[in-house]
């Protein structure tokens, strides 16, 4: 165990369980269970090697429909319970898979010190901005208005953002991508796989019953080239149909702008590049959305820094010897008590 | 014989008698005490208390006492009284601090029921501590500090030197303070320093009241101040000049000075431990005995914080420590350690428990190895954190959301601490269940001598995970234990899915099938009442197998329980203690043995928690003896206690029959 093995020739159904999904018909989770499959079959994982760590919510039905180890725990904690898992053996690769209600609610906490702590795990938020599994209320990440059965005049709190969530907790990766567009969701997962820490990706995932064509306003096929970007490290920030619209800094100030590459005299070289170490255009780029500016989505930030528990746990010890345990119990002042 | 071995205690950043281990860092032998005082009166035991202000050194001055009494061959128990606050305003009441001891020639069960000597170091110490001093004890005070000032922040309207407060008691008046700094003038300190030293000046006297050796104390100043030389010698200085005091001073008639004999203490080799520590460690072997790194989480919690303190210290037995960011995430991370194939631990006190407990259902459901400690405190909410209470009994063995079984035992001192936390690694591997150890505020901060095992004769249990794929299923069950084989993460071959869900009996798969969540309720219930196999059939601590009354205790009322028997037989009373480690399950004997008995009476620091369970079980009229005052039972009381249910009465403030 904990080898370095070759990589698996696995295919992407090598991952998938004998069970029987169960999530509704037209899912957006269904999108990502293939995509975290296929991400698994060309990294080269190992059943073996490879566990998912859930919580609560539709989300976290996950571990079950996948081949590999998992572990179904309880509400918004999975980040907790993987944290132990990686301190007891940190070989292991773990995934964390979690909802906007689990990880942003009631698992608020955890998130946040689990992404502070940079315990190497992939970290999937799949957020539908809705409460699915308990019927339909609004969640943290719903937006003001959202009408619900917990809000039936429209949700009156603000919105939390996932990515700024992360961003403030010190996360060292963040990224974002959109469950039905599987190339950049594999390609992100990927990315998230490869990176040594924790990685934080927010999915953007349709509740087709109770927040239907909730991201429409980014992901629908006549709004999403307008409404979207794919940032790429060292890459202009361009965006749009040809690729003529772009990203830059608004003259005198600290804020993205949208323009249009020949307009108004801009030219490419204006058009800002995507620096992924940059945890300042990060927060900048995790801020935009439609319709002012286009919703980002890729690796918003990547910095690695070290690993939790190869600081917390160090080379992990044999078990000491009896001789060892004699020399512990026996430190500091003993006398002896003769016949 | 006794000699001491010394060497460092780099674990040991705790208080009262553990003090004086930490450090010591050079490997001595000290010789056997001075020889008996031909005029001193023998006591078969003695009880002392050091009370002054947060900032008069009482802690130190108490440990230094407990080591030189340690190594005079007295068997001795001690508790350290902190303020609850972490920097009171000195000379007020509520910052004081004090440090008691009981020693003797006898075996010592508890840190004494109320003090023959009380050393105060200002008058809100006085205030604070008189009313615990015995009649006619004896009250040593620094007058120095009885001034308009010391007296006014104590809130004494009249001197109680002068308005009779003390006329019940013997008193020592002397300015320790001008003693002192007469005693360090030699040494250049500043004012403020050389009045540091009195509480040296004050324990110099106190070792020859009772006839303790000097030498451990000097050489640990030595070591103490070694940057320091000047405060060094100051203080070597005050603790010979207050013992210079003693020897030649014109003492109250009826102050000859004590001696107090060795007492008959099984040989071996000792040190001083603390509940805290004693579980710490015992954890460290039990998770070596089962062949498994440790992984400990936790979130720091009075009165359970030093059990953290001490493992962080130890990585390299393959501890590793997890301040969590809450109270849930610390269980949860031990969970999911276990999951991962180590034991997984986490120590709380009862509100953080309180949070804990969805996950800790987590763990039944998962049936996956857990230790979860528990400090008790005086709750409820959060109640009074720095005093004991043994009042999370029912949340122990019934606080959890369903039929959700676990496995209960609790420590009874600091040194039972140890095998406790053995035994619940043994059990929650064995059974792949969680344990709840119960400790409690009195022995996690108390401290005793401890007779160090030889860990090479403890006897091993190592884990077995399952490795072979053919006829794998997740929850396939030991015939005889009912516990699942323990798969865990990285085995080719065995990849399956645990979680909250109910699973099918048979394949582990999530099932809602009326039936198997029957069947699965039932073995998880039967898996854990299978654990009284392992339980050895119960017997009285001290007395007989029936009789006309049993008390029955569990945890730290042991040492009060113990002593007051022990006194009640010798004067001829026919009662039996009985003690119970295991609380859930309970022994297998056990109703039988309480049927053997005519009257039960169980004294418990909470309203009536075991005796609620043993009536439930066993269906006994169990009587309760409740006392929820956050101190711990003085012997006294369970002696009076006993006196009247053998007289055939009630005892006063007993409850349980009527209700």
């Amino acid at each position: 165990m904990n080898v370095l093995a070759p990589p698996s020739t696995l295919k992407p159904q090598d991952f998938a369980s004998d069970q029987e999904v169960r999530w509704c018909p037209g899912c957006g989770d269904y999108a990502i269970l293939k995509a975290v499959q296929k991400a698994l079959a060309e990294i080269g994982a190992r059943t073996e090697d490879t566990v998912f760590v859930s919580g609560i919510g539709c989300s976290s039905r996950f571990p079950y429909y996948m081949s590999t180890y998992g572990f179904h725990t309880i509400h918004g904690r999975a980040p907790a319970v993987a944290t132990g898992l990686k301190l007891a053996n940190p070989a292991l690769d773990v995934w964390v898979v979690t909802g906007d209600g689990d990880g942003l609610s009631i698992g608020g906490n955890h998130l946040l010190h689990v992404l502070r702590r940079n315990v190497d795990l992939q970290i999937l938020l799949f957020n539908n901005e809705i409460y699915g599994l308990t019927k339909g209320q609004s969640s943290p990440t719903s937006r003001i208005g959202t009408r619900s059965p917990s809000t039936p005049t429209g949700s009156v709190e603000s919105p939390v953002s996932p990515p700024l969530f992360a961003l403030g907790a010190g996360a060292r990766f963040v990224a974002r991508a959109v469950d039905t567009q599987m190339k950049p969701l594999v390609a992100v997962l990927k990315r998230a796989h490869a990176h040594r820490g924790a990685s934080f990706v927010e999915i953007f995932q349709n509740c087709i019953v109770y927040n239907d064509a909730v991201f429409d306003a980014f992901t629908a096929k006549d709004a999403a080239a307008d409404n979207q970007i794919e940032v790429v490290h060292g890459e202009p920030l361009l965006f749009g149909r040809d690729k003529r619209r772009g990203l830059r800094l608004r003259p005198g100030r600290l804020e993205l702008e949208a323009v249009t590459i020949g307009e108004d005299g801009v030219g490419i070289d204006d058009i800002l590049r995507h620096d992924e170490t940059s945890c300042v255009l990060a927060g900048m780029l995790a801020a935009m959305a439609p319709p002012r500016l286009p919703m980002a989505l890729g690796v918003l930030y990547c910095d690695p820094a070290a690993r939790f528990e190869s600081v917390a746990a160090g080379d992990q010890a044999a078990p000491p010897a009896p001789e060892a345990l004699n020399a512990l119990l026996r430190r500091g002042h003993t006398w002896t008590i003769a016949d | 014989m006794v000699s001491a071995q010394l060497a460092a205690a780099p674990w040991n950043s705790g208080s009262g008698f553990g003090t004086f281990m930490s450090s010591i860092s050079t490997a001595t032998t000290l010789p056997a005490p001075s020889g008996v005082h031909a005029q001193r009166q023998a006591l078969e035991s003695a009880v002392v208390r050091f009370a002054g202000d947060s900032g008069d050194g009482i802690q130190v001055t108490g440990g230094r006492f407990a080591e030189a009494t340690a190594l005079s061959g007295n068997d001795l128990a001690t508790f350290p009284d902190f303020p609850a606050e972490i920097r009171a305003p000195a000379g007020t009441t509520y910052g004081v601090s004090a440090f008691q001891i009981n020693f003797g020639a006898r075996q010592i069960l508890t840190s004494g029921d109320a003090p023959d000597t009380l050393v105060a170091f200002n008058p809100a110490a006085l205030k604070v501590e008189l009313a615990d001093l015995k009649a006619g004890g004896l009250v040593i005070l620094d007058t120095g500090s009885f001034n308009e000032r010391g007296l006014r922040k104590a809130g004494y309207v009249a001197n109680p030197l002068d308005d009779g407060t003390l006329d019940a008691y013997r008193t020592l008046r002397l300015d320790i303070s001008q003693l002192t700094l007469d005693a360090v003038k030699p040494f250049g300190l500043s004012q403020k320093e050389a009045l540091r030293c009195k509480n040296m000046w004050a324990l110099g006297l106190v070792y020859w009241l009772y006839d303790r050796d000097r030498r451990p104390t000097l050489a640990w100043l030595q070591r103490k101040f070694a940057a320091r030389p000047e405060l060094a010698e100051a203080n070597t200085a005050a603790l010979n000049a207050g013992h210079a005091f003693g020897e030649t001073a014109e003492l109250p008639p009826g102050l000859p000075g004590f001696v107090v004999d060795r007492a008959p203490i099984a040989p071996g080799l000792y040190r001083a431990i603390t509940g805290g520590e004693a579980l710490a460690l015992g954890l460290v072997v039990g998770a070596s005995l089962a062949g498994l790194p440790m992984v400990f989480g936790s979130y720091p919690i009075t009165p359970a914080s030093p059990i953290l303190h001490t493992l962080a210290g130890l990585r390299q037995f393959g501890v590793i420590t997890l301040q969590a960011e809450d109270e849930i995430a610390a269980v949860c991370a031990a969970i999911g350690a276990s999951y991962g194939g180590a034991i997984g631990v986490t120590s709380s006190s009862g509100p953080g428990i309180a949070l804990k407990t969805e996950a800790i259902g987590l763990a039944i459901a998962a049936e996956l190895p857990l230790v979860v400690i528990n400090t008790q405190r005086a709750g409820p909410s959060t109640g009074m954190p720095t005093k004991t209470e043994q009042s999370d009994l029912y949340q122990a063995v019934f606080g959890r959301n369903a039929d959700s079984p676990l496995v209960v035992l609790a420590a009874r001192s600091p040194a039972d601490c140890f095998d406790t936390a053995i035994e619940a690694v043994r059990i929650a591997t064995r059974y792949m269940t969680p344990v709840m150890v119960l400790s409690d505020g009195y022995i996690a901060n108390a401290s005793q001598p401890w007779r160090i095992p030889d860990v090479a004769t403890l006897e091993p249990f190592p884990v077995r995970f399952r490795t072979e794929a053919d006829g794998f299923q997740p929850y396939l069950r030991d015939l005889e234990t009912l516990a699942r084989n323990w798969a865990v993460p990285g085995t080719p071959g065995l990849e399956h899915r645990v979680g909250g869900l109910e699973k099918d009996y048979d394949t582990g798969h999530i099932s809602y099938d009326p039936a198997n969540h029957q069947r699965m309720t039932e073995v998880r219930r039967d898996k854990v009442a299978g654990v009284v196999r392992d339980i050895p059939p119960l017997r009285p601590e001290n007395g007989n197998e029936s009789g006309p009354l049993a008390i029955v205790g569990w945890g730290s009322t042991y040492g009060p329980i113990a002593r007051a028997v022990t006194v009640l037989r010798a004067e001829g009373l026919d009662v039996a203690h009985v003690h119970l480690r295991h609380l859930w399950p309970l022994p297998a004997n056990l109703g039988e043995l309480l049927g053997g008995y005519d009257r039960i009476l169980v004294p418990e620091m909470n309203t009536g928690q075991l005796l609620t369970l043993l009536r439930s079980t066993f269906l006994v009229p169990a009587e309760g003896l409740n006392k929820v005052s956050g101190q711990p039972f003085k012997v006294h009381e369970i002696e009076a206690a006993v006196r009247t249910c053998l007289a055939g009465q009630r005892p006063q403030g007993l409850q349980g029959t009527n209700r």
